[in-house]
């Protein structure tokens, strides 16, 4: 039987619980959601004792369905002071659905100035008092943890950045390769660093394994829904080919690259950072052009990229973070951005909320546009070591922003709006807006329909359909964030009608349950609504669903576009 | 007329990234696409000037024409 563990560091106590029946028919996000919307008083202090951290595998984590393998962390956020979900690759999802642990909780702080780990195995959780590892980046913690133990453990931990508490700090979780793979956005590392933990090491030998309530349904419905993934030319081929980073040209074309701290919309270095380079440059150099974050992935967007004497230089090189270093901080080197990349893992730090507040760090004058190095100084010499400078920086956009007295702050919610220009593709910047998130592109991904023709086609240029388009995302996204699946099955399930179908019939196979596609919408509806209320209750109101002054008033080349939604526009995302 | 082509991802492959030269007036988006001996399955994403265009649409002097194979991201 599936059930919830509750860590207690004021008491240094675990609990072990049944699964409350409301939360039975819950996993990732909906259940991170349910939790901390449950438990966590809205006014608390985000890196207080009565904040609480959830880790939730997805429903169909841990089975053979393909790319089921994301995690869900959840808190209040100290970047944004709302709800926050944020969903990552790596083994533990797969461990903690394997020992049949559908969430972990972990609360209060503990009274000891010292750090602990959390080793979680078949037989419960261990609290360890461990100062060994306090100061170490995330490789090395890594390193450390793993030579303890001869099994592969999973594990999830903070860099420096989460100890330091900064509000871009992220918690990372071990890939299968050994690297790492971030629940990115919203500060969770800062939490996790409140509550004095530094890692949680995962064993899974021995694990009860998933119950299945009808294997023979599951693997039929599995056989079709790998097939859509594979077929689809979006998830079966430029993924696996280019990765994420093919998106640089084609955004750049469209006008809505964020270029200089979002002052244009088209980067005149695309090439030197674009997909089409990195594949050459990988391929070239002996590294990885297809990589998946987890056991199970098919789509394989991943990547590992080698430096000019074909040494490992990064994994998981992402669009957003070549976007956010490239286009928006003007850097035409991709080595000196892998570099980065690879630092802001090993340091624990959000690549976009930290790429982005570079940019304004740029814009204050801090450092000159396009220097990389300069970059990378600042975060092994200031962010490492936690210099005044370096917390500003360290704590994203908004904190540079009103340390240097900028208006042009990317930001919704305090957090940092990632790589699609809002006033150049209007759907995404609905999204930005109103998710409960925060600016956050994946919780209503509208640049499949605006710009990359799945799913229909909706002109990004205009205000048309947009509010719409990114309320049926955000609602569809909410449920696929609670299954566990990677969101790029949306690619698939936007333009192939099986998709979906094998998706609810993978979930009724699993629990015995009989879902329809309406309840999976109502699955959506409420989490979106359950966050909502959750901010609202913390004091975020509507006029905290607005996107910056200047995306109104400066507009952005080529096509000289302006924000123009109405406060009643925007708010009607809201009418469902 | 003079018209700028640019092809992204594996649409290079044997071809080229940009190429600027003239075409008979009227040319259309989809007379182009058919002498670069594009497939139909392999069209993703066409834009004239940085806005999605249909096939049919006729390029006038100095456009800007890219294409794209469906691909994604995030």
């Amino acid at each position: 039987m599936d059930k919830l563990i509750r860590v207690d560091l004021t008491h240094l106590t675990v609990r072990t619980e049944a699964v409350p029946e409301a939360w039975l028919g819950l996993g990732g996000r909906a259940l991170t959601s349910a939790i901390v919307a449950a438990e966590v008083p809205p006014t608390c202090h985000p890196l207080g004792p009565n904040n609480k951290l959830v880790f939730a595998p997805g429903l169909l984590s841990g089975t053979s369905a393909s790319n089921s393998g994301r995690l869900s962390a959840g808190a209040k956020s100290p970047l944004t002071g709302g709800i926050k979900e944020s969903n990552v690759g790596g083994t533990a999802a797969q461990m903690f659905a394997k020992l049949g642990i559908k969430a972990l909780i972990i609360e209060g702080i503990p009274e000891k100035d010292t750090w602990y780990g959390l080793h979680i195995s078949r037989e419960g959780v261990a609290i360890r008092e461990d100062g060994t590892l306090q100061g170490l980046g995330n490789f090395a913690v890594l390193e450390a943890l793993q030579a303890r133990q001869a099994r592969k453990l999973g594990v999830i931990c903070i860099g420096p950045s989460g100890e330091y508490k900064l509000s871009g700090a992220n918690i990372s979780v071990k890939d299968p390769s050994g690297k790492l793979r971030s629940h990115g956005r919203g500060g969770l590392g800062a939490v996790m660093g409140s509550k004095r933990i530094k890692y949680l090491t995962i064993d899974d030998e021995g694990a009860q394994g998933l119950q299945m309530a009808d294997p023979e349904a599951f693997k039929a419905a599995s056989k079709v829904f790998t097939k859509a993934l594979m077929e689809h030319p979006v998830s079966g081929q430029g993924l696996p080919t280019y990765g994420t980073n093919v998106l640089v040209n084609i955004l750049n074309e469209a006008g809505g690259l964020p270029t200089r701290n979002f002052t244009y919309g088209q980067f005149d270095g695309h090439e030197q950072i674009c997909g089409e380079t990195m594949h050459e440059t990988i391929v070239a150099r002996g590294g990885k052009p297809r990589h998946g974050c987890h056991a199970g992935c098919v789509i394989q967007c991943s990547q590992v990229y080698n430096d000019a004497q074909g040494q490992y230089l990064t994994s998981g090189f992402e669009y957003e973070t070549i976007w956010g270093l490239g286009a928006n901080c003007c850097i035409k080197d991709l080595d000196d951005i892998a570099t980065a990349d690879n630092l802001m893992d090993d340091l624990g730090l959000d690549s976009i909320e930290t790429a982005v507040a570079f940019g304004v760090a740029m814009e204050a004058g801090l450092l000159a546009w396009g220097d990389g190095k300069e970059v990378l100084r600042i975060l092994r010499e200031e962010i490492g070591k936690g210099t005044p400078l370096g917390r500003i920086i360290g704590s994203g956009a908004g904190s540079v922003g009103r340390a240097y007295g900028l208006t042009r702050v990317p930001v919704v919610k305090n957090q940092a709006i990632p790589a699609y220009d809002p006033r150049s593709v209007k759907g995404i910047g609905i999204t930005y807006a109103t998710t409960p998130m925060g600016a956050d592109h994946t919780a209503g991904y509208t640049i499949a329909t605006n710009i990359l023709n799945v799913g229909g086609q909706v002109d990004p240029l205009k205000k048309d359909g947009q509010v719409e388009l990114s309320r049926n995302l955000q609602i569809a996204t909410a449920a696929v964030d609670s299954t566990g699946m990677c969101i790029f099955i949306a690619f698939p399930a936007l333009d192939i009608p099986e998709c979906l179908p094998a998706l609810i019939d993978m979930i009724n196979a699993r629990f015995g349950t009989r879902l329809t596609g309406e309840d999976v919408t109502g699955l959506g509806k409420a989490v979106l609504k359950t966050e909502r209320a959750f901010n609202l209750a913390a004091g975020l109101t509507p006029a905290h669903d607005r996107l910056p002054e200047f995306f109104r008033t400066d507009p952005v080349a080529p096509h000289q576009a302006v924000w123009d939604f109405t406060d009643e526009e925007v708010d009607a995302f809201w009418a469902f | 007329m003079v018209i700028t082509i640019k092809l992204f991802a594996h649409l290079r492959h044997g071809r080229f990234k940009e190429d600027i030269r003239p075409w008979r007036e009227g040319t259309r988006c989809g007379d182009i696409v058919r002498e670069l001996g594009l497939r139909a399955g392999e069209l993703g994403i066409v834009m004239v000037n940085g806005e999605h265009a249909p096939l049919d649409q006729a390029l006038e002097p100095h456009d800007v024409l890219a294409i794209f194979p469906l691909v994604g991201g995030g």
